[in-house]
């Protein structure tokens, strides 16, 4: 072998090597929630692996509100991002189709919420709900209503880029192909736009389920999933919060999997 | 009228204060195929736009026909177009795509058709791909049988064959002329190739800033052009200024740095004071100098060979005046006789009937192919 020869046959191997070494170093923490799912700790704030058992899954509500803030999270995460969705699609539309005063105002101040801090966003919503006067309806709406604000953002960004890099004269050709504004938008616009409308959806799920600054200060006595490990992390955390995470993981990788296949035999047409 | 010509009437469009096409007359018979050519950026697509609906004209009105469809909708247009980019639906299968016009007419069985009109193009076996899937030459064929199903009034090819390599594109060119003749419909094609237009279409219309400088038939364009500009986008011109000296029913003499020339009346479109002396290079011979002729053929003498390029069926001469111009001449190569090399002297004498003449006001350089553009 010659010396280039020599060189590139490193070169290869090395750039798989780091790889290899970045998958991993991504993916360790999610198999250590695996592995720790099936661990039967020896004391309370054990992190060590100790003994493996079955009993974490089959108890998963054992801990006492876990299950229960699993359930508002989710409950909270759908509508919010059933809410967000279809108000930022809209909203995505209206920024890309329409000129009309203030557009680009609009499009800076869709931005805002993503550039701030969500301490500032949660605090100052924190304000505005007491001062508004639902000092005492703190909970699961005025969770809701943040979540709701905060994804908008991320819906309105996600569509309007897949909207942008819609060619225009797909839909036109539509029309001369005799749709009219009804036909050429669910026949051609909508399905077109629809992945991004799926990511957005997607997108906004993960960050309410996640979010917990903001929550934590609009949610008086409401505890999300969240909410509740930060609570049992003072106290040791149940090895039960592994098994929602691992859960949440499959669920996760089963919908990129039926995606990818998805796309795949659509390919393949 | 029982003809349903297209017919483009005082067409304006502007773009803020750009005016891309200005007032444009244009009558597109049934039936025809019909080229409109022009530079790049000249408002051809603009006008096609307008004829499908997709833009409206700031004024004019265009008929098909009896009706004055520029009020129309796209979607209530019977025009249909063959996009420049093809703009096919990623989404739908190859049928689909076909079947999309069909069905948007309610029509319910659609599958015989669009079989028939996928073999018209000779795709078939490729019902089921996606767009994505196909050649740049095959999305070409779906384009077209997406719009031509539809059997519209007109179709409206914007640069249809542009994507595609040369090879391509010539076979391309037949295959579109056959379908034309096959069904007979009105093809408006827009292109920026003299060849296609030439090769392709019964009558063009030559378009440069917005307004239709010349239209007819390949041959009449060629050969009797009106303006610098289609003369040298045409093929290509030497245009030699001049002044006339007499003119008659018959012809007209002119002075040409001391030459006198003779040029048919009829292909006169100048004929008085200073003109642009116009021949086309393959219709010039050279002579090596002070030959001897009187044959009655203009002659320009004094020239001096200083470029030749050998390219196959012909050879392709620059041949530098006493006044300073380089001239073309084509000739062919029928092995006759001797190539001339740089250096040589030379005169050049062409029939006075292939002359033309034309406003010595329009640039002598417009039309032609920059570097740039190629
Ligand atoms: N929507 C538009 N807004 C502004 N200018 C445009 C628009 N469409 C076309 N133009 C301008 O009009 C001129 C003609 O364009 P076009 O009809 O596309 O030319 P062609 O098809 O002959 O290359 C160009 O100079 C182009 O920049
Ligand atoms: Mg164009």
């Amino acid at each position: 072998m010659s010396r280039l020869g020599t060189r590139r046959w490193l070169g290869d191997r090395l750039v798989m090597l780091f790889a290899v070494l970045v998958l991993l170093y991504m993916l360790v923490p999610v198999g250590v929630v695996i592995l720790m799912s099936f661990n039967q700790p020896a004391s309370r704030q054990g992190y060590t692996f100790d003994a493996f058992t079955l009993d974490n899954w089959t108890n998963i509500c054992g801990p006492y509100q876990l299950c229960d803030s699993v359930t508002i999270s989710i409950q909270i995460g759908l509508l919010a991002t059933v809410v967000a969705t279809a108000l930022g699609a809209l909203m995505a539309f209206a920024m890309v189709r329409h000129r009309f005063r203030g557009r680009g105002t609009a499009n800076v101040a869709i931005f805002l919420p993503m550039a701030s801090p969500e301490i500032v966003l949660g605090s100052s919503l924190l304000a505005l709900f007491v001062s508004a006067g639902f000092a005492g309806q703190l909970g699961f709406w005025t969770i809701f209503v943040a979540h709701v604000m905060f994804c908008l953002s991320f819906v309105v960004v996600t569509v309007k880029a897949r909207l942008a890099g819609l060619d225009p004269r797909l839909e036109q050709a539509a029309m001369d192909l005799y749709a009219n504004e009804w036909q050429t938008f669910w026949r051609v616009t909508f399905p077109l736009v629809f992945p991004g409308i799926l990511a957005a959806a997607l997108l906004s799920f993960s960050l309410s389920f996640d979010d917990f600054i903001i929550t934590n200060l609009v949610s008086g006595q409401t505890v999300t999933f969240p909410m509740f490990v930060w609570g049992a992390a003072q106290r040791g955390i149940p090895p039960q919060i592994n098994v929602v995470g691992t859960i949440m993981f499959l669920l996760a990788l089963a919908l990129v999997v039926i995606g990818e296949l998805n796309s795949r035999r659509r390919l393949r047409g | 009228m029982t003809r349903s010509d297209l017919v483009l009437s005082s067409v304006t469009k502007r773009f803020g204060s750009f005016t891309a096409v200005d007032d444009l007359d244009l009558t597109v018979p049934e039936g025809s195929f019909f080229a409109l050519l022009g530079p790049s950026g000249c408002g051809k697509t603009t006008t096609l736009r307008m004829v499908a609906g997709l833009e409206e004209p700031t004024s004019g009105t265009v008929h098909l026909g009896d009706q004055d469809i520029s009020g129309l909708r796209p979607y209530k247009r019977p025009v249909n177009t063959v996009f420049q980019s093809y703009a096919l639906f990623p989404h739908l299968s190859i049928a689909e795509n076909v079947a999309f016009g069909l069905r948007r007419r309610g029509v319910k069985d659609v599958k015989q058709q669009v079989g028939e009109m996928l073999e018209l193009v000779e795709l078939e076996q490729y019902a089921g791909r996606r767009p994505a899937q196909l050649s740049g030459g095959q999305q070409q064929r779906v384009a077209l049988a997406r719009a031509l199903i539809n059997r519209p009034q007109v179709l409206l090819l914007d640069e249809p064959l542009g994507a595609l390599d040369l090879k391509l594109r010539r076979q391309m060119q037949i295959e579109l002329k056959r379908i034309q003749t096959e069904v007979g419909i009105t093809f408006v094609h827009v292109t920026h190739d003299q060849e296609e237009a030439m090769t392709m279409a019964d009558t063009i219309a030559v378009m440069n800033g917005g307004v239709i400088e010349q239209m007819g038939r390949p041959l009449d364009l060629y050969e009797n052009p009106a303006t610098t500009f289609v003369s040298n986008f045409l093929g290509q011109s030497n245009l030699v200024g001049g002044q006339v000296l007499e003119r008659s029913s018959q012809s007209v003499l002119i002075d040409v740095h001391g030459s006198k020339l003779l040029a048919p009346s009829d292909r006169a479109r100048s004929a008085e004071g200073d003109v642009w002396v116009g021949i086309r290079p393959e219709k010039v011979f050279l002579a090596a100098a002070e030959s001897e002729f009187d044959d009655g053929s203009n002659l320009l003498a004094g020239g001096v060979v200083t470029d030749v390029s050998y390219v196959g069926v012909s050879t392709q001469y620059l041949a530098r005046m006493p006044w300073g111009q380089e001239l073309m001449v084509f000739e062919q190569n029928t092995g006759a006789r001797d190539s001339f090399r740089p250096g040589d002297r030379v005169d050049l004498h062409w029939m006075p009937a292939h002359t033309f003449l034309l406003d010595a006001t329009q640039a002598a350089d417009a039309g032609v192919e920059k570097e740039e553009d190629l």
